[in-house]
């Protein structure tokens, strides 16, 4: 058994002191150590995309980085996401648009979705299709997931509010 | 919400909250004092020997609590239940097993032995410490030739692979056949494989199993669909009684019928529950899920189709080849015989229809129900089937439906494979989906394309299905659905339901059904469903029954209790029973409205007794097990367009219009979403999946790096319709649409894909590969 390895994440804004082997996954320390288990694991392989969430304001599969490597990091998932009772844009949309079914795509959907929508405020239906190439729906066929981002993107050009830990590094 | 939610309307989810947050329970997220991890070890081969196991290095490995083997689980552990075992050799044991493997494998990942460690990534160290002495042998993947006299067998005691074959005499067809070449007309004869699929809900399966000694109780959580199922069939595997076993469903992230089943993991983990005293959890990886949970579809359909030169089809003779894989799981050996062949027929009226099959084991991964079980092979076939007889005579395919759909004043309509279909337009439903697609303009810009040198297809399929499973008879255990209602004093109304909705909704739609009955508002209804412990037994969510069976259930015991309210209410206005109305929650005599009493009041009243006369029971409880006296045929017309670029061979679908009838829509927000993710599962199916095996019973397709799954941007939105009939059925008016997309669109495509490249038939997956290939063969 290898030597355990000491970090410090800041997980949504909560700084966390562990003690991790080096070859533990991020998505694993997330759901398994400090307790979040609304980052959801559907691969092994990098391909699904349900394991989606910021660090340092930046999307990642977190099913392919190590906790190690969180070390001195910012993580926001989707616990984080919106202030406690409330929801973000995205959250609506997809409530609104019936951009889930099951459910257990959603989470990863939805920060993949933060970040395209970050980086394009105003993306058209193409450019979020190819925005959520990264992330596998089995349930909804992706039309109302689309529909979902178009209603988050709108309302987003009058919301301001950040979720915590995205910082702007 | 303070007003009723009635039916018909678009109301988001009440499910959403918890999802949108990650505030759900999926199994993986439930963690319990002193649990241990399971993991399981996997054949790598196809078809092997095994000589013997050394699990020491494992044991002693620290953190490791137990290692098992067939061994360990002789007389202690049944086989994997079988639903429906049909006679013959299936009934005398071919295909069944115990849940690990003994003395030999039979498919990669077929299971071997277990670890019990104290956390996932010391149960997986241990595992590959595992050493077994394989003899490999050769596998059969070819099911062709598994069938054949002499193959290699799975089970050589039994001398053969067939568990079943179904050959009735072909004098009739052959004559109806004779007799239309006779009158100058066609026959067109064609091989379609419908490949074998992974269904791939994006949550793989797990299991949480916890016993507890002191009243020899196991609670189970399972990613599955079928709580009571699942308990009353792994009690027997056990030997526990019925009532000392729980089970209780977490949310599940999507089945597809690939939860519809009872596994190894499941047994084993209430095994080592019980041996270990702690509990246990398992959770599948993708690359197990690949290999170990079942796969979907896997025929290969012989069709030869007689048609007049008018294009009226006279006679249909279909052959199935069923690849089961290497053992019987729960419907296994039922998919093809039970939903293919009836099905056949389409939505034609066609007078002489012959059926055979056989139904065969592979060293592969076992077969079973993934949406649509076997109705998805029919469409297929018959649609290609119009389509073949359209070329063949050169004729418009919308044409020739036209000439052979079974007309509205034909029903009901005896089909010539002997299922009934109880009512259908099915020319109404082409119409429409002509329209909404502009067909004329379509065609005369197919024209312009193809004179500029472009490969574009237009492909439709006029499906027919059979669901909302189902009356009696169709499997011994009966696939009734349980409701049982309960008024609180508070007037709260708790819906316990024998369903098992993972993703579609029915919290919402049957809040809706109680809602709209009672005329209260939605947040005075809670549906709670999933645990064996608090429901009345049930059958589960599959086979579009959840609304179908489900919903009535729910809706006949909202009747019982409003008849009950009017009682009450009658009394306590001092009214005659008949004179009693209950409308938006108020009960009041009519011609004399300000005499009312509200839902609430009369619930109080029920629950607290001293208001009511000795003659009424007090309480405001039922139970309704209800069961359809028939199945549901919802059908429809989806048409979709592609374009094959010349040069690479890739497709590209530009439009998709689908016209959908499943009768009354009882959310339609959520009709679209079924439709929407069917539609995809299915084009799936058509563009980019395939389960590949070497010739050596190699998974070749093992991780998600190999199976294709369909992404965002491969996909088009999808132009929908519906048309609307209530079914006679049940009470609701609503026939099931779970499975409808996937039955509906593999034929559409494969379609508009033969006729972009002009050729009579392409099978599935229609990879660029090898569509150029077939382009530059030309």
């Amino acid at each position: 058994m290898t030597m355990k390895q000491a970090i410090t994440v800041t997980v949504n804004g909560q700084q966390h002191r562990s003690e991790v082997e080096p070859r533990m996954l991020l998505v694993h320390y997330l759901r398994d150590v400090l307790d979040l288990t609304g980052t959801h694991i559907g691969c092994d392989t990098s391909q699904c995309g349900a394991c989606t969430v910021l660090l340092n304001g930046e999307s990642v599969k977190s099913c392919t980085v190590l906790a190690v490597q969180a070390d001195g990091c910012e993580v926001t998932t989707i616990e984080g996401l919106a202030p406690e009772g409330g929801l973000h844009p995205l959250q609506e949309g997809f409530w609104e648009k019936h951009g889930l079914q099951c459910g257990f795509c959603t989470p990863g959907m939805i920060m993949a979705s933060y970040a395209l929508l970050k980086n394009n405020p105003n993306p058209t239906e193409a450019e979020i299709r190819k925005g959520l190439e990264g992330n596998i729906c089995r349930c909804t066929g992706y039309q109302n997931i689309v529909r979902a981002v178009q209603y988050a993107a709108e309302r987003m050009q009058t919301t301001a509010a950040e979720p915590i830990g995205t910082g702007g590094e | 919400m303070g007003v009723a939610a009635m039916l018909g309307t678009s109301i988001k989810r009440r499910e959403d909250p918890r999802l949108i947050t990650g505030q759900a329970t999926y199994v993986d997220d439930i963690k319990l004092p002193g649990m241990l991890h399971m993991a399981v070890l996997r054949s790598p081969y196809g078809h092997a020997r095994i000589n013997s196991i050394n699990t020491d290095a494992a044991r002693q490995y620290p953190g490791v609590v137990a290692v098992y083997t067939a061994q360990d689980l002789k007389g202690v552990v049944g086989n994997i239940p079988i639903a429906a075992p049909l006679p013959g050799p299936i009934s005398e044991g071919l295909g069944r097993r115990g849940p690990l493997a003994e003395g030999k494998v039979r498919f990669y990942g077929d299971p071997v032995a277990v670890v019990i460690a104290d956390d996932r990534y010391t149960a997986r160290d241990a595992r590959d410490l595992i050493e077994v002495d394989y003899e490999p042998l050769p596998a059969v993947v070819d099911v062709e030739k598994a069938m054949q006299p002499g193959a290699l067998l799975l089970y050589e005691e039994f001398g053969t692979n067939v568990t079943m074959a179904i050959h009735p005499p072909t004098e009739d067809i052959d004559k109806a056949f004779a007799q239309t070449l006779a009158d100058g007309g066609i026959v067109v004869k064609q091989r379609i494989v419908n490949q074998r699929l992974a269904p791939n809900a994006m949550e793989t399966r797990g299991v949480v199993a916890e016993y507890r000694k002191v009243d020899k109780t196991l609670t189970v959580w399972s990613s599955s669909q079928i709580p009571h199922f699942l308990r009353n069939f792994l009690a027997e595997q056990l030997g526990l009684p019925q009532h000392q076993v729980r089970v209780i469903i977490p949310e599940v992230g999507g089945g597809f019928g690939s939860k519809l089943n009872i596994y190894p993991e499941e047994a084993l983990a209430s095994f080592a529950a019980v041996k270990t005293g702690h509990p246990i959890k398992w959770i599948e990886d993708r690359s197990e899920n690949l290999a170990a949970t079942i796969h979907g579809r896997d025929q290969i359909d012989y069709i030869e189709v007689a048609a007049t030169r008018e294009g009226k089809v006279t006679g249909l003779k279909v052959h199935v080849v069923s690849d089961l894989g290497a053992y019987l799981q729960f419907f296994t050996d039922v998919i093809a015989i039970a939903f293919t062949l009836p099905m056949v027929s389409g939505c034609y009226d066609i007078p002489a229809i012959y059926t055979s099959c056989d139904t065969v084991l592979t060293n592969k991964t076992p077969t079973d129900a993934y949406r649509g079980a076997g109705r998805p092979e029919a469409a297929h076939l018959i649609e290609r089937a119009m389509d073949l007889v359209a070329k063949e005579l050169g004729k418009d395919p919308a044409e020739v439906r036209k000439i052979n759909f079974v007309r509205p004043d034909q029903f009901p309509h005896k089909m010539a494979t002997g299922a009934v279909y109880d009512s259908g337009n099915y020319a109404g439903a082409l119409e429409k989906a002509l329209q909404n697609i502009g067909y004329e303009n379509l065609r005369a810009e197919q024209a312009q394309k193809r004179a500029e040198g472009k490969l574009m297809g237009i492909g439709f399929s006029s499906y027919v299905e059979i669901c909302g499973f189902g009356p009696k008879g169709t499997i011994p255990q009966g696939l009734y659905e349980s409701a049982r209602m309960r008024v609180e004093q508070s007037g709260t109304v708790m819906v316990y339901s024998g369903s098992s909705p993972h993703g579609q909704g029915e919290e919402t739609t049957f809040a809706q059904i109680v809602s709209s009955e009672f005329g209260i508002p939605i947040d005075n209804v809670l549906i709670i469903h999933g645990d064996t412990d608090s429901t009345p037994e049930g059958r589960g969510t599959y086979g579009s029954r959840t609304t179908a069976v489900g919903g009535p259930a729910i809706y006949q015991a909202a009747q019982r209790l409003k008849e009950k309210m009017r009682q009450i209410a009658a009394h306590l206005l001092e009214a005659n029973v008949s004179d009693v109305t209950l409308e938006d929650g108020k009960l009041s005599v009519t011609g004399a409205p300000q005499k009312s009493v509200s839902f609430n009041e009369v619930a109080a009243a029920a629950n607290t007794s001293n208001a009511l006369p000795t003659s009424i029971e007090p309480g405001l409880e039922t139970t309704v097990f209800w069961e359809p006296e028939a199945c549901t045929f919802p059908f429809g017309t989806h048409i979709c367009v592609v374009e094959v670029d010349k040069d690479t061979g890739e497709a590209e679908i530009t439009r998709y219009v689908a016209v959908d009838e499943c009768g009354r829509q009882l959310n339609p927000l959520l009709v679209e979403g079924q439709i929407h993710g069917g539609i995809t599962q299915c084009i799936g199916q058509a563009m980019v999946e395939g389960v590949i095996y070497s010739e050596d019973g190699q998974l070749l397709t093992g991780t998600l790096t190999d199976y294709a799954l369909p992404l965002a941007h491969e996909l088009p939105s999808f132009e929908l319709d519906h048309t609307v009939t209530p079914t006679p059925v049940n009470p609701l008016g609503a026939k099931g649409v779970g499975e409808a997309g996937t039955i509906a669109s593999s034929a559409a495509v494969a379609n508009a894909i033969a006729d972009a490249l002009g050729v009579a038939h392409v099978d599935m997956p229609f990879t660029s590969e090898r569509l150029w290939k077939i382009i530059h063969q030309a």
